[in-house]
């Protein structure tokens, strides 16, 4: 067994695999079962169930997923906006293979970023002293690495496109070229959120990374996801396909929000996009 | 080099590239002056004038500022043909027009509102800068730039893309400036705005200065070159 393998069992993370979500079960299979449902069905009923028990199991573990992956948000869009603006204005040799490599970051997988956050946490890497594997502080630092490509990407693309528009303008009133990149990112802030929604989504469907540095222990690491993929390998599907469902709701609700603050008195909704 | 020259251009040339954009220009700008730049497209107008504000340096020759009485260098703003407004309200890009301008946080608000008094955009005030028409978003731009208290006013086909009764009120507006003593450099397709506006005029034809007279002499086409005249004829057919 790999010696980050070991570790990892002896810190009880994959024993916590095994740990059931306590929630309610469908009926055992039997002679007295009713009949079977479509999955899809029983998943939908007990999803229904799931979100009306308001002191059941359901709600803790999303309010981590939520709060995991919007503090990765919040640390990543720090870090990406001010990479992607400064990428967009910067003018230095190699800009283009920099560009190249943020790009390809696009694609990181969760996993291998899972892994490098566990070797730099564990007890014998570099940051071994934090004693901040198996924490939800370990899965916000695996989170923000994986969307901090994703937001300067996304971010340094806006800045290139505005300051087309309007750069030579900023620039004429005295805007040094950071300055009107941040001003670009202002003026084009509902597509920002946008992309910090993006972002969003990003981490909190992302279950690679957190289950490497989580662990998924129950009440303490686990989230959605990490929820979801064991009552997966337990052969629970429709509990799963419950917890996805509750998932996408989750993300259906947060989108619905910020649409609607998009939509406040005082700003209207041009052909070209959001204006006000 | 003239006291009252605010800024000098010697052997001024700008390369983009392969591409020789500009040649070996020598044009003197004067305090007060209105100064028209005229010519075809791509003659050079645009970037003639963003040499003179200083937003390219030449790739050769060179841009000489006078320093006013006060020692500091001329102060320039300038106005587009499609003017960049941030998506916020009207007094927002002017409170961020002064604040780039350095203006100290306690005048900006009394600026601000003097600015839209200037070009009657008080009401407005509160408005998405963007939701205003053609016409009043030019006004906005003419605004903030007067709002930084410009010595000169740049000014890039500023009516452009206006209508006749916007175009007015802009024209209006630029030629109050311009009565105010602040000096004028704006560069045009329309010679009748040039007429109107302007007291010295500068034809450009393929990066080139060509012609630099004033106002009056530069529309008695036996003074001035013959493609010059073929310029204002093309222009001007009644001429």
């Amino acid at each position: 067994m790999r010696w980050w393998l070991q570790r990892a069992v002896h810190a009880g993370a994959f024993s916590a695999l095994c740990t059931p979500l306590p929630i309610a079960k469908p009926p055992p299979r039997g002679k007295n079962r009713p009949p079977p449902m479509n999955t899809f069905t029983e998943s939908l009923a007990l999803a229904a169930q799931l979100i009306t028990q308001a002191n059941g199991p359901l709600w803790p573990t999303v309010a981590l997923s939520l709060r995991v992956s919007a503090s990765a948000c919040a640390i990543g869009a720090v870090f990406g906006l001010g990479l992607g603006a400064a990428l967009a204005v910067a003018r230095f040799r190699g800009l283009g293979i920099a560009v190249g490599a943020l790009n390809t970051l696009l694609a990181l997988p969760s996993v291998v970023v899972g892994l490098i956050v566990y070797l730099l946490l564990s007890r014998s890497g570099p940051l071994g002293e934090w004693g901040i594997l198996f924490t939800p502080t370990a899965m916000v630092i695996a989170q923000s690495i994986l969307v901090v490509p994703l937001i300067a990407a996304l971010a340094r693309q806006l800045v290139v496109d505005a300051l087309r528009e309007g750069g030579d303008q900023l620039q004429a009133m005295g805007a040094r070229p950071l300055l009107a990149a941040a001003l670009l990112l202002l003026h084009e802030r509902r597509a920002v959120l946008t992309v910090l929604l993006t972002a969003f989504g990003r981490a909190v469907a992302e279950v690679g990374a957190v289950m490497i540095v989580g662990g998924n222990i129950d009440g303490v690491t686990r989230v959605m996801t990490t929820a979801i993929a064991l009552e997966t390998s337990k052969g629970d599907l429709p509990l799963a396909l419950a917890l996805g469902a509750v998932l996408l709701g989750v993300v259906a609700l947060i989108n619905l929000a910020v649409g609607l603050v998009q939509r406040r008195p005082g700003v209207s909704v041009s052909a070209s996009g959001v204006v006000g | 080099m003239s006291a009252s020259d605010l800024i000098r251009l010697e052997a001024a040339a700008v390369h983009f590239g392969a591409v020789r954009a500009l040649h070996d220009i020598t044009l003197a700008l004067r305090q007060g002056e209105r100064l028209a730049l005229v010519g075809a497209n791509g003659s050079g107008k645009t970037t003639l004038l963003r040499l003179l504000n200083g937003l390219i340096a030449p790739s050769a020759g060179r841009r000489v500022l006078t320093p006013n009485a006060d020692g500091r260098a001329p102060r320039s703003a300038m106005l587009f043909q499609r003017p960049f407004l941030l998506h916020l309200s009207v007094r927002r890009n002017l409170h961020i027009a002064l604040w780039l301008a350095g203006v100290p946080a306690a005048q900006r608000p009394q600026r601000a509102a003097e600015a839209l008094q200037r070009v009657g955009l008080q009401p407005q005030a509160e408005r998405p800068a963007r939701a205003l028409s053609g016409g009043q978003q030019q006004r906005l731009a003419l605004a903030r730039a007067w709002a930084v208290r410009p010595d000169i006013l740049f000014l890039d086909e500023p009516t452009a893309s206006l209508d006749p009764s916007a175009k007015r009120e802009v024209e209006t507006l630029i030629d109050a400036f311009g009565a105010d003593g602040m000096t004028l450099v704006m560069s045009t397709h329309n010679l009748g705005q040039v007429k109107r506006l302007a007291t010295r005029v500068v034809y450009m034809d393929a990066g080139r200065l060509v012609v630099d007279l004033p106002t009056d002499q530069f529309f008695d086409h036996h003074a001035v070159p013959p493609e010059a005249a073929l310029f204002l004829k093309g222009e001007l057919p009644w001429i």
